[in-house]
């Protein structure tokens, strides 16, 4: 479970988060929905530590960022906005890479990466070093190593973005399986469709607030729109910056 | 520790797969230097044997007017040729390298036993007619000289009054000494090399890294960023140090590529010297290795990196520069600054003195005082939440 309280952060004038809190639950699917700009890469930045807050909370499972980054860390499996590879190592030896900085077992390593390889439908490239990989392949090879330590909580900025339509399906069908795991899954996006088709819960931001936070349904009667699309334009009060 | 041994073998692994990075920390480090420095000795020697003992020929005005002084030049290997109708033009436009003129009277006033002058025309600042000139001088000065003796024989005197003064050379330079002072760049080769070893991993593991943009995802896992870079610095060390340890054994081949022989000199470039190279140079390579890693920190991409660690690069010839062109007697407070120190001790050893104890503890302790800040300062920017963030 992830707890924001309050949280801001500037960068010199501009004020990228200003005062955000939700919380994503265990077992659901919250979608982070913005246009571009609104603050939340910024806002996940500063869940998985990368970023200190201003001012507010972080917790995750209970424990607050700023004084237990580490295990805060251990806690999460991030795909950041940044899904750089080695390209000079194979996917494979991609994931235990990070596997090994998670400090796991070997043995644990090699089944909980066979697992992952296997979910993610990646067993023919798992050998092929990175390089080259089209931009589904990195995905896949970027939330695999994310995944290795088996986190209970689970970030993903902009999971779809760049991938075609069957990879798209795919990713959201893994994302599905992580909730029926009992898994916490936050994820952003800036595309409707995807926050409305898979989420529980919708957080949506603007110019660095929460502007709403409710399950899809409560959000269409809340603004009284027919359809989600309309619902968030009328929340963010223009339609810029939004994909349908 | 697990997670800092896990970065260091990914460097590693990662990057003995670059052929770049391979080339630079097995072939073009460690080799450069060695190619180098045996091409520069090797035209200095020849420059300097060839004009010793190879036949010349010297153009000579007058030649016909003096036959016993000619028989005496081409005796001591000195040709004689015809010279051109403008001496002076002809040296100082570099057609020739030195004119000998004999005064037309030369034979008049010899026979007379008058003092009779010949003219060398030359160009002192044309470097290379320099030891030309100086020895066409000794086989004249030697046979006016002997024919001085001769005439003083000739009259009941005894040659030595009229030399009260023998001057007598007591060169107290030992024959490694006089090679020492050949090789004062080879210090300079050796920094080059643990440079250029390392130079590409250590702008690939840090701006190579964030270019890629996988710094972010790095950073993300549960390790102290010290942890990650100490495991950088590592794999940087163990590249710069190979390319080292190549460089050392290139350069103990040397001397059979070196006519020392044919100088006069004795030239130790084995295992014992190795071995205290490797020693003084242990500080440096830590002391690059983080300087490295901190100008790649600050730069935003990898041609950012790669441009100012080119300028970096010319640092270290400074040492080398200054101690061939200016002799400074060695303050033991010089043996503490790290380049000037090493480059100090290895000039040492070369000319055969040895190091003493103290020597080497300063030349350690302030290379790895130096070390130890740069690691401390590049840390501290590693900690910086801007260095992950790549866009």
């Amino acid at each position: 479970m992830i707890d924001v309280r309050d949280l801001h952060k500037s960068f010199g004038d501009v004020r990228a988060v200003n005062g955000v809190s939700f919380t994503a639950r265990d077992g659901e699917i919250t979608g982070l929905l913005g246009p571009n700009g609104a603050g939340k890469t910024t806002t996940l930045r500063m869940l998985y530590t990368l970023m200190k807050p201003d001012a507010g909370q972080v917790l995750v499972d209970g424990v607050d960022a700023a004084t237990d980054p580490q295990t805060v860390r251990r806690a999460l499996g991030v795909l950041p906005d940044a899904r750089g590879l080695y390209k000079r190592l194979t996917a494979a030896e991609n994931i235990d890479y990070f596997g090994r900085l998670h400090g796991m077992s070997p043995g644990l390593l090699a089944s909980r990466r066979d697992a992952l390889i296997d979910a993610l439908d990646m067993r023919d490239i798992a050998t092929r070093r990175t390089e080259g990989f089209s931009q589904g392949q990195r995905v896949k090879t970027a939330i695999a190593r994310a995944l290795v330590h088996d986190p209970r909580n689970v970030l993903l900025d902009e999971p779809t973005n760049g991938l075609d339509v069957m990879a798209t399906r795919a990713m959201r069908r893994f994302m599905r399986q992580l909730k029926d795991e009992g898994r916490c899954v936050l994820f952003s996006s800036h595309i409707m469709q995807e926050v409305a088709a898979l989420c529980d819960r919708i957080v949506v931001i603007a110019h660095g607030r929460v502007v709403a936070d409710d399950t899809p349904d409560a959000l269409l009667e809340r603004t009284g729109k027919p359809n989600l699309e309309d619902a968030f334009v009328s929340l963010i009060g223009t339609d810029e910056g939004l994909a349908a | 520790m697990s997670a800092l041994l896990a970065v260091y073998w990914k460097e590693v692994r990662e990057n003995l797969r670059d052929r770049r990075a391979l080339i630079n920390a097995l072939v073009t480090g460690p080799l450069l230097g060695p190619v180098l420095f045996i091409m520069m000795m090797n035209i200095a020697v020849n420059r300097e044997l060839g004009k010793a003992d190879q036949p010349i020929s010297v153009p000579v005005i007058g030649a016909a007017s003096a036959p016993n002084l000619v028989r005496m030049l081409r005796a001591s290997n000195i040709d004689v040729v015809p010279a051109p109708a403008d001496p002076e033009a002809a040296v100082r436009d570099q057609r020739e390298d030195m004119v000998l003129r004999i005064a037309p009277d030369y034979v008049q006033a010899w026979n007379k036993g008058q003092p009779v002058q010949v003219e060398l025309i030359h160009d002192s600042s044309r470097r290379d007619a320099n030891p030309l000139v100086a020895r066409v001088r000794a086989v004249l000065e030697g046979y006016a000289k002997r024919e001085g003796a001769m005439r003083l024989i000739s009259r009941g005197l005894s040659p030595t009054t009229a030399w009260p003064l023998q001057v007598a050379d007591r060169d107290q330079a030992s024959s490694q000494a006089r090679s020492g002072l050949m090789f004062s760049f080879l210090p300079y080769f050796l920094v080059l090399t643990v440079f250029l070893g390392g130079m590409y991993l250590a702008i690939d593991l840090t701006a190579g890294e964030r270019e890629r943009q996988s710094l972010e995802p790095l950073f993300v896992n549960p390790v102290a960023r010290w942890k990650i870079l100490a495991g950088k610095l590592l794999a940087i060390c163990t590249f710069s140090l190979v390319s080292l340890l190549l460089c050392v054994a290139a350069f103990s081949t040397a001397p059979w590529f070196i006519p020392v022989d044919k100088l006069g000199i004795a030239l130790d470039l084995g295992v014992g010297f190795a071995a205290r190279v490797l020693l003084l140079m242990l500080p440096l390579l830590v002391l690059l290795a983080a300087l490295q890693s901190l100008v790649s920190a600050c730069a935003r991409s990898y041609r950012e990196a790669q441009t100012y660690l080119s300028v970096l690069m010319m640092i270290p010839i400074l040492p080398s520069v200054l101690l061939s062109v200016i002799q400074v007697r060695a303050e033991p407070w010089m043996y503490a600054v790290p380049l000037l120190g090493q480059n100090l001790g290895i000039v040492q050893l070369l000319r055969g003195d040895g190091m003493t104890a103290w020597q080497v503890g300063l030349c350690l302790g302030g290379g790895f005082a130096a070390a130890f800040v740069a690691i401390v300062v590049t840390a501290w920017l590693y900690r910086s939440e801007r260095l992950a963030i790549s866009g």
